[in-house]
């Protein structure tokens, strides 16, 4: 079945989204298990210790029945899916308020924050690793080497740590945490704040980041640089720019991308990390005080959205690649 | 008699330097004695790392306390390096955990034909497509947080990149003429698979391991930080770090600066080992 020069694209892209609702589907049912065999027990997460002893039997029965303690798994699993397709994910115990909305409103404010730390720290790192890769051997190279090398064993929450004692201690230029200032109405917050108050989180996460992309591009460009019709352009006298703008910058790119792409899953980690210590009202600090305060609905809503970002980012890696590189396109990649 | 216009660049005289080979080693010698050390010091420190003295609180690093003391006057230094040996231990563990579900897995995808191979890649898919955190987060969750939780979530959570691994060696390995030929020559399968392949593939296993360590050590500090891993009493990395937060607006910058630190070459020392242990076996690698 041949449909034009894209059709292995279109049957490419088909077979992954199969491939990914049925990830999908497994991650939640991963997940429900895990969160179903906690010893945390929904109805004392809910009401708390006290309200349990002031609890009668019969109020205690009907919350029971309500959180379905004594419905089997299975049907408890295909309940919750079935709400799940129609977009309903439960009710959070935490902030009393339905999944779906508390996901919506910390979702967004997570991808600003991944976002703003994903283009820099992949624009920065790509650019890094150029240089790097170009001035191998030199000071340069080796000062971006070392960089990269101690950033990668960098604890997350410990660089945060530092820049909060840097920045926000120490100079008094950048607030500490909270996006939104104590005393301050949510609504009346100026943009003006919100980026003062986003500048740490992506600067911590941007940092960490970088080290990643710049030692693959320095990799890449090493093997560039040593490739015969790099020799050949630069012995018809072309200038070390027009050799990395024609020559060498589609084919870093490539797995440049599909590097930055695919690190959505380490991105969202680090987030994670990086919105505890900023108290930045994410998603990431939403699993975890979920996490902590035995809210098991929002922890399976947080799991089943953050592996379809992740999904997500890997299928677009794949389909850039095409896009980028026509031999690909043209080839059998896609089989 | 000066002739050095006639040296020519190969004559000239270099200061010498130790080969790649011996660098390497001598890398791969320090650090684990620098691992070792932590790991021993930390064990045997024991009770100075919880002993509270009052009359040396909030302490700016001196020549006693080399990293300060606390607000409950422990000594940090001592505190650190307990915390450091827990988490190596965990590591440890969890690293032999991770690597020996890794071999199964990655020895059971590559041989046992294609159904199997199809099904564990898809296991590799979804246990990856989780955030690395979140599972972590997920799995402490389920079995109850504390020691316990962590060292389960650290331990079976971090297969899936060297199952990858195994499994594409044996698959290249079975590929490889030197083995087909020792098929056609008779040799019986057991054969072939302790003599010829298990010594290819056990160095690449190690190297896997050692090179699990960091990322165990790191998640298990993480988890810890966020309140999932060890409990408040115990003085792990990132209790120290996560109860450090809410000195620091009070300007007492030594509680997270040194733990971390020492939390950093910890992890840097395990991956250089983990690289020259690699250069060591592969020599291929060696050579940048």
């Amino acid at each position: 079945m041949d449909i034009g020069p894209y059709s292995g694209i279109l049957k490419y892209i088909g077979k992954s989204i199969i491939k990914i609702i049925s990830l999908l589907i497994a991650v939640s049912i991963l997940s429900f298990i895990l969160v179903s065999a906690s010893p945390v027990d929904p109805v004392r997460a809910y009401i708390g210790e006290v309200g349990m002893a002031n609890m009668s039997a019969e109020n205690l029965a009907r919350l029971e029945a309500y959180f379905g303690i004594n419905t089997p798994p299975i049907e408890r699993y295909w309940n919750w899916f079935t709400d799940f397709i129609q977009g309903d994910m439960g009710s959070s115990l935490l902030y009393r308020q339905p999944v779906s909305s508390v996901i919506q409103v910390k979702f967004m404010n997570s991808m600003v924050l991944m976002m703003t730390a994903w283009l820099f720290s992949g624009l920065l790192g790509f650019i890094l690793g150029i240089v790097a890769g170009l001035y191998r051997g030199r000071w340069i190279d080796k000062a971006i080497k070392g960089y990269s090398l101690l950033i990668a064993s960098m604890p997350t929450f410990w660089l945060a740590l530092v820049l909060v004692m840097i920045f926000s201690v120490w100079l008094q230029i950048l607030p500490i945490g909270l996006s939104v200032p104590i005393g301050v109405n949510a609504a009346e917050v100026s943009i003006f704040d919100s980026i003062k108050h986003l500048i740490l989180p992506a600067l911590t996460l941007s940092v960490i980041g970088i080290a990643n992309i710049t030692l693959h591009t320095r990799e890449k460009m090493i093997d560039i640089m040593g490739e015969d019709y790099i020799l050949f352009a630069k012995a018809r006298g072309k200038s070390r720019f027009s050799i990395i703008r024609n020559h060498a910058l589609r084919n870093i790119m490539l797995p440049a991308i599909t590097l930055q792409f695919a690190s959505i899953s380490e991105i969202f980690g680090g987030s994670v990390l990086v919105e505890q210590v900023f108290s930045y009202p994410g998603l990431g600090k939403a699993a975890v005080s979920a996490g902590l305060g035995g809210d098991a609905p929002l922890l399976l809503g947080i799991a089943v959205i953050s592996a379809a970002l992740v999904f997500g980012g890997n299928l677009i890696a794949n389909l850039l690649y095409g896009i980028i590189d026509p031999r690909i396109r043209r080839g059998s990649a896609y089989e | 008699m000066n002739n050095t216009g006639s040296v020519t660049i190969l004559q000239k005289y270099q200061r010498k330097r130790l080969n790649q080979r011996s660098q390497t080693l001598l890398v791969l010698a320090f650090g684990s004695i620098f691992l070792l050390a932590i790991t021993v010091i930390g064990t045997l420190v024991g009770d100075i790392a919880i002993t509270t003295n009052f009359t040396q609180k909030n302490f700016l690093p001196q020549i006693a306390h080399p990293f300060g003391t606390d607000w409950l006057g422990r000594d940090m230094l001592a505190r650190t390096l307990k915390g450091m040996s827990i988490s190596i231990y965990i590591g440890l563990f969890a690293s032999v955990i991770s690597a020996v579900i890794a071999a199964i897995l990655g020895a059971a995808a590559a041989t046992l034909g294609k159904k199997v191979d199809a099904v564990i890649t898809w296991f590799i898919d979804l246990v990856m497509g989780i955030p690395h955190l979140l599972l972590l987060i997920l799995i402490s969750y389920a079995i109850g947080r504390g020691t316990f939780g962590v060292v389960v979530a650290v331990a079976i959570s971090h297969w899936p990149v060297l199952t990858r691994i195994i499994r594409g060696e044996i698959l290249q390995l079975k590929e490889a003429n030197y083995i087909k030929i020792a098929g056609k020559l008779g040799q019986s399968k057991m054969k072939i698979v302790v003599k010829h392949m298990i010594p290819h593939v056990f160095p690449q296993f190690l190297v896997g391991l050692v090179l699990l360590f960091p990322h165990a050590i790191l998640h298990e500090a993480a988890l810890t930080f966020l309140g999932f891993g060890l409990p408040p009493e115990q003085p792990g990395i990132g209790i120290i770090l996560s109860e450090s937060m809410k000195y620091l607006s009070l300007g007492m910058w030594w509680l997270a600066l040194f733990p971390g630190m020492v939390l950093m070459t910890t992890v840097l020392l395990f991956d250089l080992v983990g690289g020259s242990l690699r250069k060591m076996i592969d020599p291929h690698s060696a050579q940048e």
